[in-house]
Protein backbone atom coordinates (compact mmCIF):
# COMPACT_ATOMS: atom_id res chain seq x y z
CA UNK A 1 0.00 0.00 0.00
CA UNK A 2 2.84 2.58 0.35
CA UNK A 3 4.68 1.49 -2.18
CA UNK A 4 1.43 2.15 -4.02
CA UNK A 5 1.55 5.74 -3.03
CA UNK A 6 4.26 6.24 -3.81
CA UNK A 7 4.13 5.63 -7.01
CA UNK A 8 1.11 7.60 -7.54
CA UNK A 9 2.64 10.72 -5.99
CA UNK A 10 5.58 9.78 -8.27
CA UNK A 11 3.63 9.56 -11.41
CA UNK A 12 1.96 12.89 -10.13
CA UNK A 13 5.13 14.58 -9.82
CA UNK A 14 6.14 13.53 -12.72
CA UNK A 15 2.93 14.44 -14.77
CA UNK A 16 2.94 18.03 -13.28
CA UNK A 17 6.61 18.91 -14.33
CA UNK A 18 5.17 17.03 -18.66
CA UNK A 19 2.34 19.46 -17.82
CA UNK A 20 4.24 22.44 -16.63
CA UNK A 21 6.87 21.79 -19.43
CA UNK A 22 3.91 21.83 -22.45
CA UNK A 23 2.24 24.22 -21.55
CA UNK A 24 2.88 27.41 -24.18
CA UNK A 25 1.02 29.80 -22.78
CA UNK A 26 2.31 32.72 -20.03
CA UNK A 27 5.65 30.41 -19.88
CA UNK A 28 7.85 33.39 -18.71
CA UNK A 29 11.89 33.94 -18.13
CA UNK A 30 13.98 30.58 -18.34
CA UNK A 31 11.65 29.27 -20.63
CA UNK A 32 13.03 30.33 -23.84
CA UNK A 33 15.79 27.84 -24.07
CA UNK A 34 13.99 25.66 -26.38
CA UNK A 35 13.03 28.49 -28.59
CA UNK A 36 15.33 30.55 -29.94
CA UNK A 37 14.28 34.11 -30.34
CA UNK A 38 17.58 35.42 -29.58
CA UNK A 39 19.41 38.09 -32.34
CA UNK A 40 18.89 41.03 -33.80
CA UNK A 41 16.37 41.89 -36.05
CA UNK A 42 17.48 44.79 -38.64
CA UNK A 43 14.06 47.06 -39.52
CA UNK A 44 12.54 46.33 -43.08
CA UNK A 45 8.88 48.17 -43.19
CA UNK A 46 7.31 50.85 -41.30
CA UNK A 47 3.59 51.94 -41.33
CA UNK A 48 1.68 54.53 -39.92
CA UNK A 49 -0.94 56.40 -41.84
CA UNK A 50 -1.96 54.47 -44.60
CA UNK A 51 -0.68 55.38 -47.59
CA UNK A 52 2.11 58.07 -46.65
CA UNK A 53 5.27 56.04 -48.33
CA UNK A 54 3.54 55.07 -51.41
CA UNK A 55 1.60 58.32 -52.21
CA UNK A 56 4.48 60.41 -51.62
CA UNK A 57 7.45 59.09 -51.74
CA UNK A 58 8.18 59.65 -55.07
CA UNK A 59 11.04 57.18 -56.20
CA UNK A 60 11.82 53.76 -55.34
CA UNK A 61 14.87 54.79 -53.56
CA UNK A 62 13.42 57.13 -51.46
CA UNK A 63 10.47 54.71 -50.60
CA UNK A 64 13.44 52.56 -49.36
CA UNK A 65 14.73 54.57 -46.90
CA UNK A 66 11.49 55.26 -45.67
CA UNK A 67 11.23 52.38 -44.70
CA UNK A 68 14.65 51.75 -43.37
CA UNK A 69 14.42 54.96 -41.17
CA UNK A 70 13.35 55.93 -37.65
CA UNK A 71 9.58 57.67 -37.11
CA UNK A 72 11.01 60.21 -34.96
CA UNK A 73 14.10 61.24 -37.28
CA UNK A 74 12.27 61.90 -40.85
CA UNK A 75 13.13 65.76 -41.38
CA UNK A 76 14.98 65.47 -44.49
CA UNK A 77 11.61 63.49 -46.59
CA UNK A 78 9.23 66.68 -46.11
CA UNK A 79 10.99 68.45 -49.18
CA UNK A 80 10.29 65.18 -51.37
CA UNK A 81 6.68 64.91 -49.90
CA UNK A 82 5.78 68.22 -50.85
CA UNK A 83 7.55 68.04 -54.34
CA UNK A 84 5.55 64.81 -54.96
CA UNK A 85 2.23 66.92 -53.83
CA UNK A 86 2.67 69.51 -56.80
CA UNK A 87 3.42 67.08 -58.73
CA UNK A 88 0.43 65.34 -59.06
CA UNK A 89 -1.19 68.98 -59.10
CA UNK A 90 1.25 69.44 -62.13
CA UNK A 91 -0.23 66.62 -64.15
CA UNK A 92 -3.66 68.17 -63.97
CA UNK A 93 -2.98 71.43 -64.68
CA UNK A 94 -0.67 70.46 -68.04
CA UNK A 95 -4.06 68.61 -68.85
CA UNK A 96 -6.24 71.24 -68.16
CA UNK A 97 -4.16 73.75 -69.47
CA UNK A 98 -3.85 76.24 -66.53
CA UNK A 99 -0.96 76.41 -64.14
CA UNK A 100 -2.37 74.73 -61.05
CA UNK A 101 -0.97 74.31 -57.37
CA UNK A 102 -2.03 72.63 -54.04
CA UNK A 103 -4.32 74.54 -52.01
CA UNK A 104 -4.53 74.85 -48.11
CA UNK A 105 -6.77 71.75 -46.99
CA UNK A 106 -9.92 71.53 -44.93
CA UNK A 107 -7.41 71.65 -41.55
CA UNK A 108 -5.45 74.50 -42.86
CA UNK A 109 -2.36 72.98 -43.77
CA UNK A 110 -0.45 74.72 -46.25
CA UNK A 111 2.04 72.41 -48.55
CA UNK A 112 4.75 72.74 -46.48
CA UNK A 113 2.87 71.89 -42.84
CA UNK A 114 0.57 69.03 -44.52
CA UNK A 115 4.00 67.20 -45.72
CA UNK A 116 5.78 67.98 -42.45
CA UNK A 117 2.77 66.85 -40.87
CA UNK A 118 2.89 63.27 -42.98
CA UNK A 119 6.74 63.23 -43.25
CA UNK A 120 7.97 63.80 -40.12
CA UNK A 121 4.77 62.12 -37.92
CA UNK A 122 4.14 59.20 -39.41
CA UNK A 123 1.90 57.70 -36.62
CA UNK A 124 -2.00 56.44 -36.01
CA UNK A 125 -2.83 58.96 -33.60
CA UNK A 126 -4.83 56.98 -30.98
CA UNK A 127 -7.64 57.97 -28.27
CA UNK A 128 -8.11 55.82 -25.46
CA UNK A 129 -11.16 57.72 -24.56
CA UNK A 130 -13.57 58.76 -26.77
CA UNK A 131 -14.41 58.08 -30.81
CA UNK A 132 -11.27 56.37 -32.50
CA UNK A 133 -12.01 57.41 -36.49
CA UNK A 134 -9.47 58.62 -38.99
CA UNK A 135 -11.99 61.36 -40.09
CA UNK A 136 -15.79 61.96 -38.99
CA UNK A 137 -17.40 64.35 -41.30
CA UNK A 138 -20.30 65.18 -39.28
CA UNK A 139 -18.31 66.57 -36.57
CA UNK A 140 -14.91 67.17 -38.01
CA UNK A 141 -13.55 64.72 -35.03
CA UNK A 142 -10.17 63.74 -37.48
CA UNK A 143 -7.08 61.40 -36.57
CA UNK A 144 -8.33 59.70 -33.43
CA UNK A 145 -7.52 56.06 -34.79
CA UNK A 146 -8.18 54.28 -38.00
CA UNK A 147 -11.25 52.29 -37.79
CA UNK A 148 -11.48 49.10 -40.23
CA UNK A 149 -14.22 50.92 -42.39
CA UNK A 150 -12.71 54.05 -42.72
CA UNK A 151 -12.71 55.73 -46.03
CA UNK A 152 -9.09 56.57 -45.53
CA UNK A 153 -8.36 56.91 -49.78
CA UNK A 154 -10.93 59.34 -50.13
CA UNK A 155 -9.90 61.03 -46.67
CA UNK A 156 -6.82 61.08 -47.81
CA UNK A 157 -7.72 62.41 -51.75
CA UNK A 158 -9.90 65.28 -50.16
CA UNK A 159 -6.80 66.42 -48.10
CA UNK A 160 -4.68 66.20 -51.19
CA UNK A 161 -6.74 67.72 -53.59
CA UNK A 162 -9.83 69.01 -51.92
CA UNK A 163 -8.52 72.85 -50.89
CA UNK A 164 -10.19 74.89 -48.01
CA UNK A 165 -13.84 73.71 -48.75
CA UNK A 166 -12.62 69.83 -49.44
CA UNK A 167 -14.67 70.32 -52.68
CA UNK A 168 -11.87 71.57 -55.02
CA UNK A 169 -11.72 69.06 -57.55
CA UNK A 170 -14.87 66.24 -56.52
CA UNK A 171 -15.98 65.86 -60.19
CA UNK A 172 -18.29 68.72 -59.95
CA UNK A 173 -18.40 72.02 -62.38
CA UNK A 174 -16.21 70.75 -65.05
CA UNK A 175 -13.52 69.69 -62.32
CA UNK A 176 -11.68 66.21 -62.05
CA UNK A 177 -12.87 63.64 -59.36
CA UNK A 178 -9.67 63.49 -57.53
CA UNK A 179 -11.01 63.60 -54.06
CA UNK A 180 -12.78 60.09 -54.03
CA UNK A 181 -12.14 57.11 -55.63
CA UNK A 182 -15.45 55.88 -56.06
CA UNK A 183 -15.68 52.81 -53.98
CA UNK A 184 -16.62 52.21 -50.48
CA UNK A 185 -16.43 48.67 -48.17
CA UNK A 186 -19.01 47.14 -50.25
CA UNK A 187 -20.10 43.76 -49.00
CA UNK A 188 -17.83 43.71 -46.09
CA UNK A 189 -18.91 43.34 -42.51
CA UNK A 190 -17.53 45.16 -39.90
CA UNK A 191 -19.46 44.53 -36.65
CA UNK A 192 -17.59 41.08 -35.98
CA UNK A 193 -16.25 40.13 -32.54
CA UNK A 194 -13.02 39.33 -31.77
CA UNK A 195 -10.78 38.82 -34.47
CA UNK A 196 -13.03 42.01 -35.73
CA UNK A 197 -11.69 40.97 -39.61
CA UNK A 198 -13.61 38.47 -42.21
CA UNK A 199 -13.07 35.00 -42.78
CA UNK A 200 -10.82 35.08 -45.92
CA UNK A 201 -12.12 34.48 -49.16
CA UNK B 1 6.95 36.56 -57.35
CA UNK B 2 3.55 35.83 -56.01
CA UNK B 3 2.47 39.48 -56.13
CA UNK B 4 3.86 39.81 -59.71
CA UNK B 5 1.75 37.24 -61.03
CA UNK B 6 -1.36 39.02 -58.90
CA UNK B 7 -0.75 42.27 -60.78
CA UNK B 8 0.13 41.16 -63.61
CA UNK B 9 -3.09 39.22 -63.91
CA UNK B 10 -5.39 41.35 -62.75
CA UNK B 11 -3.88 44.49 -64.18
CA UNK B 12 -2.87 43.27 -67.40
CA UNK B 13 0.34 45.24 -66.86
CA UNK B 14 4.18 44.41 -67.94
CA UNK B 15 7.01 43.49 -64.94
CA UNK B 16 8.80 46.20 -65.86
CA UNK B 17 5.78 49.03 -65.36
CA UNK B 18 4.91 47.19 -62.20
CA UNK B 19 7.14 49.15 -60.09
CA UNK B 20 5.59 52.46 -61.16
CA UNK B 21 2.30 51.31 -60.73
CA UNK B 22 2.93 49.60 -57.51
CA UNK B 23 0.88 51.86 -54.56
CA UNK B 24 -1.54 50.76 -52.20
CA UNK B 25 -2.24 51.95 -48.44
CA UNK B 26 1.13 49.81 -47.49
CA UNK B 27 1.16 47.01 -49.37
CA UNK B 28 3.86 46.67 -51.54
CA UNK B 29 4.94 50.41 -50.89
CA UNK B 30 8.56 50.25 -51.67
CA UNK B 31 10.67 47.90 -53.93
CA UNK B 32 12.86 46.31 -51.04
CA UNK B 33 9.56 44.85 -49.03
CA UNK B 34 7.42 44.52 -52.30
CA UNK B 35 6.05 40.85 -52.62
CA UNK B 36 8.32 39.50 -49.05
CA UNK B 37 7.38 38.30 -45.96
CA UNK B 38 8.18 41.52 -44.25
CA UNK B 39 5.76 43.77 -46.62
CA UNK B 40 3.30 45.49 -44.12
CA UNK B 41 -0.09 45.74 -45.83
CA UNK B 42 -2.14 47.97 -43.28
CA UNK B 43 -2.36 48.95 -39.82
CA UNK B 44 -5.59 49.68 -37.64
CA UNK B 45 -6.35 50.61 -34.65
CA UNK B 46 -9.72 51.58 -32.86
CA UNK B 47 -11.83 50.80 -29.43
CA UNK B 48 -12.88 47.61 -29.24
CA UNK B 49 -15.80 46.05 -28.31
CA UNK B 50 -14.92 46.13 -24.96
CA UNK B 51 -14.90 50.65 -24.58
CA UNK B 52 -12.12 50.55 -22.35
CA UNK B 53 -9.67 48.32 -24.38
CA UNK B 54 -7.91 49.31 -27.82
CA UNK B 55 -7.62 46.67 -30.76
CA UNK B 56 -4.11 46.88 -32.41
CA UNK B 57 -4.64 45.13 -36.28
CA UNK B 58 -1.19 44.95 -38.28
CA UNK B 59 -1.70 43.25 -41.94
CA UNK B 60 1.09 42.21 -43.96
CA UNK B 61 2.25 40.24 -47.03
CA UNK B 62 -1.07 41.45 -48.88
CA UNK B 63 -2.52 40.58 -51.20
CA UNK B 64 -3.25 37.31 -51.23
CA UNK B 65 -5.12 35.47 -53.70
CA UNK B 66 -8.07 33.40 -52.84
CA UNK B 67 -7.04 29.72 -52.26
CA UNK B 68 -3.34 27.90 -52.54
CA UNK B 69 -1.94 31.90 -52.38
CA UNK B 70 -3.82 32.31 -48.65
CA UNK B 71 -3.54 28.77 -47.58
CA UNK B 72 -0.14 28.14 -47.99
CA UNK B 73 0.66 31.91 -46.83
CA UNK B 74 2.98 31.67 -43.44
CA UNK B 75 4.42 34.29 -41.36
CA UNK B 76 7.78 33.85 -41.38
CA UNK B 77 9.85 32.52 -38.10
CA UNK B 78 12.77 34.80 -39.07
CA UNK B 79 10.26 38.10 -38.88
CA UNK B 80 9.85 39.90 -35.74
CA UNK B 81 6.73 42.01 -36.41
CA UNK B 82 5.98 44.97 -33.99
CA UNK B 83 3.58 47.31 -32.61
CA UNK B 84 5.07 50.42 -31.57
CA UNK B 85 3.40 52.96 -28.95
CA UNK B 86 4.68 56.24 -27.99
CA UNK B 87 2.67 57.61 -24.88
CA UNK B 88 5.00 60.83 -24.14
CA UNK B 89 4.57 62.38 -27.70
CA UNK B 90 8.20 61.81 -28.93
CA UNK B 91 7.67 59.70 -31.48
CA UNK B 92 10.13 57.11 -29.84
CA UNK B 93 8.34 53.80 -28.87
CA UNK B 94 7.77 53.91 -25.09
CA UNK B 95 6.19 50.38 -25.71
CA UNK B 96 5.80 47.31 -27.85
CA UNK B 97 3.89 44.38 -28.44
CA UNK B 98 6.18 41.60 -30.42
CA UNK B 99 5.05 38.68 -32.70
CA UNK B 100 7.45 35.87 -33.92
CA UNK B 101 6.02 32.34 -35.24
CA UNK B 102 7.73 29.36 -34.06
CA UNK B 103 6.12 25.89 -35.78
CA UNK B 104 2.11 26.42 -35.56
CA UNK B 105 2.39 28.98 -32.97
CA UNK B 106 2.69 32.65 -32.99
CA UNK B 107 4.24 34.08 -29.60
CA UNK B 108 3.61 37.22 -28.50
CA UNK B 109 5.09 39.64 -26.17
CA UNK B 110 4.12 42.57 -24.48
CA UNK B 111 2.82 45.74 -23.82
CA UNK B 112 6.69 46.21 -22.59
CA UNK B 113 9.25 48.50 -22.49
CA UNK B 114 11.53 47.39 -25.46
CA UNK B 115 15.09 46.47 -25.18
CA UNK B 116 15.82 48.79 -27.60
CA UNK B 117 14.29 51.53 -29.92
CA UNK B 118 14.99 52.10 -33.51
CA UNK B 119 15.82 50.51 -36.78
CA UNK B 120 17.86 47.15 -34.56
CA UNK B 121 14.88 45.54 -32.15
CA UNK B 122 15.68 42.51 -29.87
CA UNK B 123 13.04 39.99 -28.94
CA UNK B 124 11.83 40.86 -25.04
CA UNK B 125 12.25 37.31 -23.95
CA UNK B 126 12.64 38.36 -20.10
CA UNK B 127 9.11 39.10 -19.99
CA UNK B 128 6.36 36.94 -20.06
CA UNK B 129 4.99 35.65 -23.49
CA UNK B 130 1.52 34.16 -25.09
CA UNK B 131 1.60 32.08 -27.46
CA UNK B 132 -1.54 31.55 -29.52
CA UNK B 133 -2.00 28.44 -32.46
CA UNK B 134 -1.68 30.59 -36.04
CA UNK B 135 -5.48 30.35 -37.33
CA UNK B 136 -6.24 28.80 -40.61
CA UNK B 137 -9.05 29.87 -42.75
CA UNK B 138 -11.66 28.32 -41.03
CA UNK B 139 -10.62 27.72 -37.73
CA UNK B 140 -9.92 30.72 -36.11
CA UNK B 141 -8.02 30.51 -32.65
CA UNK B 142 -7.01 32.89 -29.76
CA UNK B 143 -5.71 33.26 -26.82
CA UNK B 144 -6.37 36.04 -23.49
CA UNK B 145 -3.85 36.39 -21.37
CA UNK B 146 -3.53 39.23 -18.35
CA UNK B 147 -6.50 40.70 -20.71
CA UNK B 148 -5.05 40.87 -23.71
CA UNK B 149 -6.44 39.02 -26.07
CA UNK B 150 -4.44 37.58 -29.36
CA UNK B 151 -4.68 36.59 -32.99
CA UNK B 152 -2.71 35.44 -35.82
CA UNK B 153 -3.76 34.02 -39.68
CA UNK B 154 -4.93 35.10 -43.23
CA UNK B 155 -8.38 37.29 -42.98
CA UNK B 156 -10.17 39.28 -45.69
CA UNK B 157 -8.62 42.48 -46.58
CA UNK B 158 -10.79 45.02 -45.30
CA UNK B 159 -8.96 48.50 -47.10
CA UNK B 160 -10.63 49.08 -50.07
CA UNK B 161 -9.68 50.98 -52.88
CA UNK B 162 -9.80 51.47 -56.81
CA UNK B 163 -6.07 50.36 -57.32
CA UNK B 164 -6.16 50.29 -60.94
CA UNK B 165 -7.55 53.76 -61.48
CA UNK B 166 -4.91 55.50 -59.18
CA UNK B 167 -2.38 54.45 -60.67
CA UNK B 168 -3.86 56.17 -63.82
CA UNK B 169 -5.04 59.04 -62.18
CA UNK B 170 -1.28 59.67 -60.47
CA UNK B 171 0.35 58.45 -63.85
CA UNK B 172 -2.04 61.18 -65.76
CA UNK B 173 -3.19 58.80 -67.79
CA UNK B 174 -6.92 59.82 -67.20
CA UNK B 175 -6.71 63.61 -66.84
CA UNK B 176 -8.36 65.80 -67.05
CA UNK B 177 -11.35 62.72 -65.80
CA UNK B 178 -9.86 61.24 -62.54
CA UNK B 179 -11.36 59.08 -60.65
CA UNK B 180 -14.88 56.94 -61.80
CA UNK B 181 -17.87 57.54 -60.03
CA UNK B 182 -19.79 55.05 -57.79
CA UNK B 183 -20.87 52.01 -59.72
CA UNK B 184 -17.99 52.34 -62.57
CA UNK B 185 -15.59 52.51 -59.96
CA UNK B 186 -13.95 48.79 -59.02
CA UNK B 187 -12.57 47.74 -55.49
CA UNK B 188 -9.40 45.87 -56.14
CA UNK B 189 -8.98 44.16 -52.88
CA UNK B 190 -12.55 43.46 -52.82
CA UNK B 191 -12.05 39.43 -52.90
CA UNK B 192 -8.22 39.65 -51.61
CA UNK B 193 -6.65 38.53 -48.60
CA UNK B 194 -4.00 38.90 -46.11
CA UNK B 195 -2.25 37.72 -43.03
CA UNK B 196 -3.46 39.67 -39.50
CA UNK B 197 -2.19 40.07 -36.48
CA UNK B 198 -5.10 41.21 -34.05
CA UNK B 199 -4.11 42.17 -30.66
CA UNK B 200 -7.02 43.60 -28.24
CA UNK B 201 -5.17 45.29 -24.86
CA UNK B 202 -6.52 47.55 -21.84
CA UNK B 203 -6.13 50.80 -22.02
CA UNK B 204 -4.66 50.78 -18.75
CA UNK B 205 -1.69 48.92 -20.04
CA UNK B 206 -1.17 51.26 -22.21
CA UNK B 207 -0.37 54.00 -19.98
CA UNK B 208 -1.81 57.70 -20.32
CA UNK B 209 -2.02 58.91 -23.70
CA UNK B 210 -0.01 62.57 -24.83
CA UNK B 211 -1.31 65.83 -26.28
CA UNK B 212 -2.78 65.14 -29.86
CA UNK B 213 0.44 65.77 -32.17
CA UNK B 214 -2.27 67.98 -34.80
CA UNK B 215 -3.22 70.34 -31.74
CA UNK B 216 -2.27 73.66 -32.85
CA UNK B 217 -1.41 72.83 -36.12
CA UNK B 218 -2.98 74.93 -39.15
CA UNK B 219 -6.39 75.74 -38.40
CA UNK B 220 -6.96 73.07 -35.73
CA UNK B 221 -7.23 75.04 -32.50
CA UNK B 222 -5.26 74.06 -29.35
CA UNK B 223 -7.01 71.68 -27.37
CA UNK B 224 -9.66 70.32 -29.84
CA UNK B 225 -8.34 66.65 -30.52
CA UNK B 226 -8.46 64.23 -27.76
CA UNK B 227 -5.04 62.88 -26.26
CA UNK B 228 -3.83 60.25 -28.15
CA UNK B 229 -1.03 57.60 -28.56
CA UNK B 230 1.10 57.64 -31.82
CA UNK B 231 1.02 53.72 -33.01
CA UNK B 232 2.84 52.54 -35.81
CA UNK B 233 3.99 49.23 -37.15
CA UNK B 234 7.03 47.51 -38.42
CA UNK B 235 8.86 44.27 -38.91
CA UNK B 236 12.13 43.29 -38.54
CA UNK B 237 14.20 40.33 -39.63
CA UNK B 238 16.80 38.68 -37.77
Amino acid sequence: MKTFKIKILFAAIFASLLFVGCSDDDDGPGFEQDLDFSGTYAQEDHMGRPGINTVFGGSDEVKNRFNTSITSNRTTFQPTFQATLELYHDVYGNSLGVDLDYEANIFGLDAATFTTVLAQFDALQVAPEGQTIYFNQDTGLALTGRRLQDDVIDVSLTLMFGGMTGTRFDGNNGTPQLTSDGVGSGDRNFSLPFPYLETPN
Amino acid sequence: MKKTKIFAAIGGLGVAMLSVFLIAADHVDSPSVAGGVTDIADVYAFQGDNPNNTVLIATVQGPLMPGTNTTEARFDENVLHQFNIDNDGDFVEDLVIQAVRRGDSMYFWGPTEPLSTGLNAQVAVNTPRTSVAVSTSTDVKTTTNNGVTYFAGPRRDAFFFDFNRFNMVTAGAVAPEGFLPPGQASDFFENLNVLALVVEVPNSLLGDAPTHVANGVGAIPEGTLPNSYNVWVTTHRR
